[in-house]
């Protein structure tokens, strides 16, 4: 008996290799090295990989661009439009990210490359979630995101409401991880694959009699998702994981794990589930209307900042569930419309609460910010810009995130869902203008001057110009993510 | 047909103007200086479009100044101007009105950021008249929110915080069943025409649709304009938004902003939903009834001058929404104008309400008593808005109100007949208020407040002058709405909308 080696196509998982190798390396050079290894070097290391994987998407886009979509490895893996871009967004997130913590293990006296090995490791796993086609990979993608994300969650040691965090998010996130292995078997229980073009195929040319099974497969494996997009009913570890954690953490997993786990959504849904559109449609419209709302409107009543932009989070994966919801080309372009733009956001909103929550990361009650913006133009300002941006202000990218979103549905004929969505929107911009009220509080004008070191005010510089940028311009982007999912797998 | 590039000047220059006065914001009084001059530059580019407004353009009806570029071909966003006879009387509103604001009612505190916010709002508002796309208009309309967030919030009064998030989150959520609405209009444009997703006015236009769809989408705009205008029961925001704000902030909202919503109304629901004015007539005209009635009546008891002023806006904009669903050319003519009219005599009060505010530090009617000894010149300029707002024939009021109420007994008489007792109770309102304020014998304070300076004199120099010209010689100005408002009637009338 032979083993057959499948073909590799090594462009397509040169991002993935870069990522995981960079973190393998890195890994080496402090066990040989020991604390030679500081967190410059640590930081050095990881943000080259960041931009090498940014710069091999390129390549990546060419290619597909001259021969189209192509999968490798036995059909596991695809490289396509979509898996580019979505791979370009945790490259980007991952950088900004990293720019974030390295300050932050600076402030904390955090020595040592393991936070960076780790951070590497979940975005090779997030960028493993965008190219998976296969149920199983995509199940290997998500643990290898989660497992380096439950140890980064955990990172802080003097504080005990970090190792709980990670404990929670451990438990859930394992109970999700379950639940998603158990749809997958039964998927392949009733479809004869785990292969998501053969689990496609296999739907679009037979009927099944008795679909229970199918069924109760689909519901399963969206159960997983909505666990690690924290919609709503499955968002209860959320809150409280984003105020454990962290905070560059939260900001990190609050980005690559939205992009990677809604580009395997995506995946999952439209292209292996499409031809069950009518039956999962009922199910998400649920979902969409309950976490935009839920999300909205417990915002409301949190004092503390980072529990607060965990509700806005929720509420921001309902409005990308709403893409998936159309179920169209233009639905999936909006829901990676929405990534793209929405993990800079995140990323820099989440750099300016670790700056305030200074020394200890404790200072996260929203009376922390009042004046902020008066003493600090600039930082109050950005982080004011970047507030507006999740409220869906014109002139940022956030209003076109969720005008793509709300207009694939209307094109679907989801008026009443949109309306919902979008009355939610208006709950939430209760909470984000509050936020910026005490931004631009006259009191606490003494107080003491944030520092702002560099590579993290280039993050949050970048997220805001990014923001703007696009918001006054968002042609590029849209035809990128129009583009991205033309030449979508199918 | 004129090049478009002017009206992408009058969007650029306030923000241009905006850049500078936040670049020299250490020099005190400088950014005063670069917003003043800015407000005059934008004031003299208006005239130019003013002059050169054609008002018949071949092929392209009575809209000049046209201009297309495409930004973003997958949402169908593009950046469409253009420029008729209503949206010209509205644009030069917004220029006279910001001039005034920054000229008298200036504030010292924070000044770069103070005029900043201004000005951006000012490109903001030009942005939403002189939008040729239901998009854009839906984009510039929103963004106007951001800057009068600020300008409420940090230099309002003493419940500036709770006035500008209430004003914020009802007009945002007002305007999320516009944003619906634009959508599907855009959709079912796209699906009939197999084209690219586009929002342009005049496609968007030409636009078929079932009957019950055009309720449907008309009663979602109709509800973002309500808000904004305000119109009953929707007004809530607005008494206590309009007395928090600054004087400069009461005078954009009321005298422009609001015109937002009843410009929107004109153009988006009645011109591009023909169709569905029929059923929707008698409940805005109810609606705007009761606003005229209930406005005035609470004007009446209303202890403070500012939300007196209010709730007499209340009414007046019932009064131009009555004029424009009646469907009369003549009464849209009259709603139109009065848009400008009531701008132009809000703007004077809110003026002449912040001097007096400046002086004795509050706007209560029970603390202020016989201010015409002291003060006459005031007192004589307040006459005169007062006057033009009751609608003395002679002055620019009368002649908007008459048109509306003309045209109101023609089409739909009842409803002309209540509208009319609002008149009878601005008269009650105004008066009575104005008896307290400035009759009687002053004493204390009220006997020590200074008279109008020569600056707040030349400042409502221009409000006195067009309120007596517009009034005796509103002519020219009704010579380029009319076609404009012709050109509207045309679109609608199939759909059964004149008598």
């Amino acid at each position: 008996m032979t083993l057959h080696v499948p073909s590799i196509h090594y462009l397509a998982i040169l991002p993935v290799v870069i990522l995981f190798g960079a973190s393998l390396a890195l890994l080496l050079l402090t066990a040989l090295l020991g604390s030679k290894v500081t967190a410059r070097v640590a930081t050095s290391v990881t943000t080259l990989a960041s931009l090498a994987a940014f710069a091999a998407t390129f390549a990546q886009w060419s290619y597909v661009a001259q021969h189209g979509a192509t999968t490798t490895i036995a059909h596991a893996i695809v490289l396509d439009g979509f898996s580019v871009v979505a791979t370009a967004v945790v490259a980007v997130s991952l950088f900004l990210a990293t720019l974030v913590a390295h300050d932050w293990s600076l402030r904390e006296r955090v020595v040592g490359a393991e936070y960076q090995i780790l951070a590497l490791a979940s975005a090779a796993g997030a960028v493993m979630m965008t190219q998976a086609n296969d149920l199983i990979v995509v199940f290997l993608g998500l643990e290898i995101l989660s497992i380096g994300l439950y140890v980064l969650v955990a990172f802080d040691r003097h504080r005990s409401t970090s190792a709980e965090a990670a404990l929670k998010y451990f438990l859930l996130g394992g109970f999700a991880s379950a639940i998603f292995a158990y749809g997958a078997a039964l998927v392949y229980g009733a479809t004869g694959s785990t292969n998501l073009t053969s689990v496609s195929y296999f739907l679009g040319s037979n009927v099944l009699l008795r679909p229970g099974l199918l069924y109760a497969g689909g519901a399963l494996l969206l159960v997983g998702f909505a666990f690690k997009v924290a919609a709503v009913p499955f968002h209860l570890w959320s809150p409280d994981v984003y105020e454990g954690a962290p905070t560059p953490v939260t900001g990190f997993m609050a980005s690559i794990v939205k992009v990677g786990a809604f580009a395997a959504l995506v995946r999952v849904l439209i292209s292996s589930l499409g031809t069950q559109l009518a039956t999962w449609r009922p199910i998400l419209w649920v979902l969409v209307a309950l976490t935009t709302l839920v999300g909205a409107s417990l915002a409301l009543v949190q004092r503390n900042a980072k529990r607060m932009l965990a509700y806005s989070s929720i509420n921001h994966a309902g409005f990308m569930l709403l893409g998936i919801w159309a179920g169209t080309t233009r639905g999936t372009a909006a829901t990676l419309f929405y990534v793209m733009t929405y993990a800079p956001i995140v990323v820099a909103t989440f750099a300016v609460v670790t700056l305030v929550g200074g020394p200890g990361d404790e200072n996260h009650a929203i009376e922390n910010y009042r004046g902020l913006a008066r003493r600090q133009p600039w930082l109050g300002g950005a982080l004011a810009v970047l507030l507006l941006s999740q409220l869906g202000a014109p002139l940022t990218t956030g209003f076109y995130a969720k005008f793509a979103v709300l207009a694939a549905a209307v094109d679907t004929g989801a008026g009443v869902l949109a309306l919902i969505a979008l009355l939610a929107a208006a709950i939430a911009a209760f909470f984000y203008l509050r936020w910026v009220l005490a931004l631009y509080a006259d009191d606490d004008l003494e107080a003491a001057r944030i520092v702002v070191p560099r590579a993290t005010g280039a993050a949050i510089a970048l997220g805001v110009g990014a923001t703007l940028l696009f918001g006054l311009w968002p042609g590029p982007l849209a035809a990128l993510a129009q583009h991205a999912t033309v030449l979508f797998n199918p | 047909m004129h090049s478009s590039l002017w009206l992408t000047l009058l969007l650029l220059v306030p923000v241009a103007g905006a850049l500078v006065a936040a670049l020299v914001a250490k020099r005190e009084g400088r950014s005063y200086v670069v917003a003043v001059v800015t407000a005059s530059v934008e004031m003299a580019l208006t005239l130019v479009v003013m002059v050169l407004y054609n008002n018949h353009v071949a092929g392209a009806q009575t809209f000049d100044f046209a201009g297309r570029f495409v930004l973003a071909a997958p949402f169908g966003l593009a950046y469409d101007v253009a420029l008729d006879g209503i949206s010209l009387l509205m644009v030069a509103l917004t220029s006279l009105v910001v001039l005034l604001a920054l000229l008298g009612a200036r504030d010292r505190r924070r000044e770069p950021a103070f005029v900043a916010w201004l000005l951006l709002l000012t490109s903001f508002t030009m942005g939403s008249f002189v939008a040729h796309d239901l998009l854009e208009f839906f984009i510039f309309f929103e963004l106007t929110l951001i800057p009068c967030y600020f300008i409420i919030s940090q230099w309002g009064a003493a419940q500036r915080s709770r006035a500008a998030l209430k004003f914020f989150i009802y007009t945002f959520a007002g305007s999320a069943f516009l944003f619906v609405g634009a959508l599907y209009l855009g959709f079912a444009h796209q699906h009939q025409t197999q084209g690219a997703l586009t929002f342009a006015y005049g496609a968007l236009s030409a636009t078929t649709m079932t009957h019950g769809t055009a309720v449907w989408l008309f009663s979602a705009f109709a509800i973002a304009f309500a808000v904004k205008s305000p119109i009953w029961p929707l007004h809530t925001w607005s008494p206590l938004t309009y007395a928090e704000a600054p004087t400069a902030g009461s005078i954009e909202l009321s005298a422009l902003l609001a015109k937002l919503g009843s410009y929107g109304l004109l153009r988006f629901a009645v011109g591009l939903l023909p169709l569905a004015l029929p059923t929707m007539r008698p409940v805005l005209l109810t609606l705007a009834v009761i606003g005229i009635i209930y406005g005035s009546a609470i004007a009446c008891v209303t202890p403070d001058l500012k939300r007196l002023v209010a709730y007499s806006s209340l009414a007046q904009m019932g009064f131009i929404t009555l004029g424009i669903v009646t469907g009369s050319k003549i009464a849209m003519v009259g709603a139109v104008l009065l848009m400008f009219n009531h701008g132009v005599i809000t703007a004077g009060f809110f003026l002449i309400i912040g001097f007096i505010e400046r002086r004795r530090g509050s706007a209560t009617i029970r603390d202020l008593t016989g201010l015409q000894g002291p003060a006459p010149v005031m007192a004589a300029l307040f006459t005169v808005v007062m006057l033009a707002s009751i609608g003395l024939p002679g002055l620019s009021g009368f002649v908007s109100e008459y048109l509306i109420l003309i045209g109101a007994f023609a089409t739909h008489v009842w409803w002309g007949v209540l509208g009319t007792l609002g008149v009878v109770l601005a008269a009650l309102y105004l008066l009575w208020a104005y008896q307290r304020v400035f009759h009687g014998r002053a004493e204390g304070d009220d006997a020590a407040m200074t008279d109008a300076s020569t600056g707040e004199r030349w400042v409502l120099a221009p409000i006195v002058v067009l309120i007596v010209v517009l009034g005796v010689f509103p002519r020219p100005v009704l010579d380029r709405i009319t076609p404009s408002v012709q050109q509207l009637i045309e679109h609608v009338t199939p759909a059964g909308v004149n008598k």
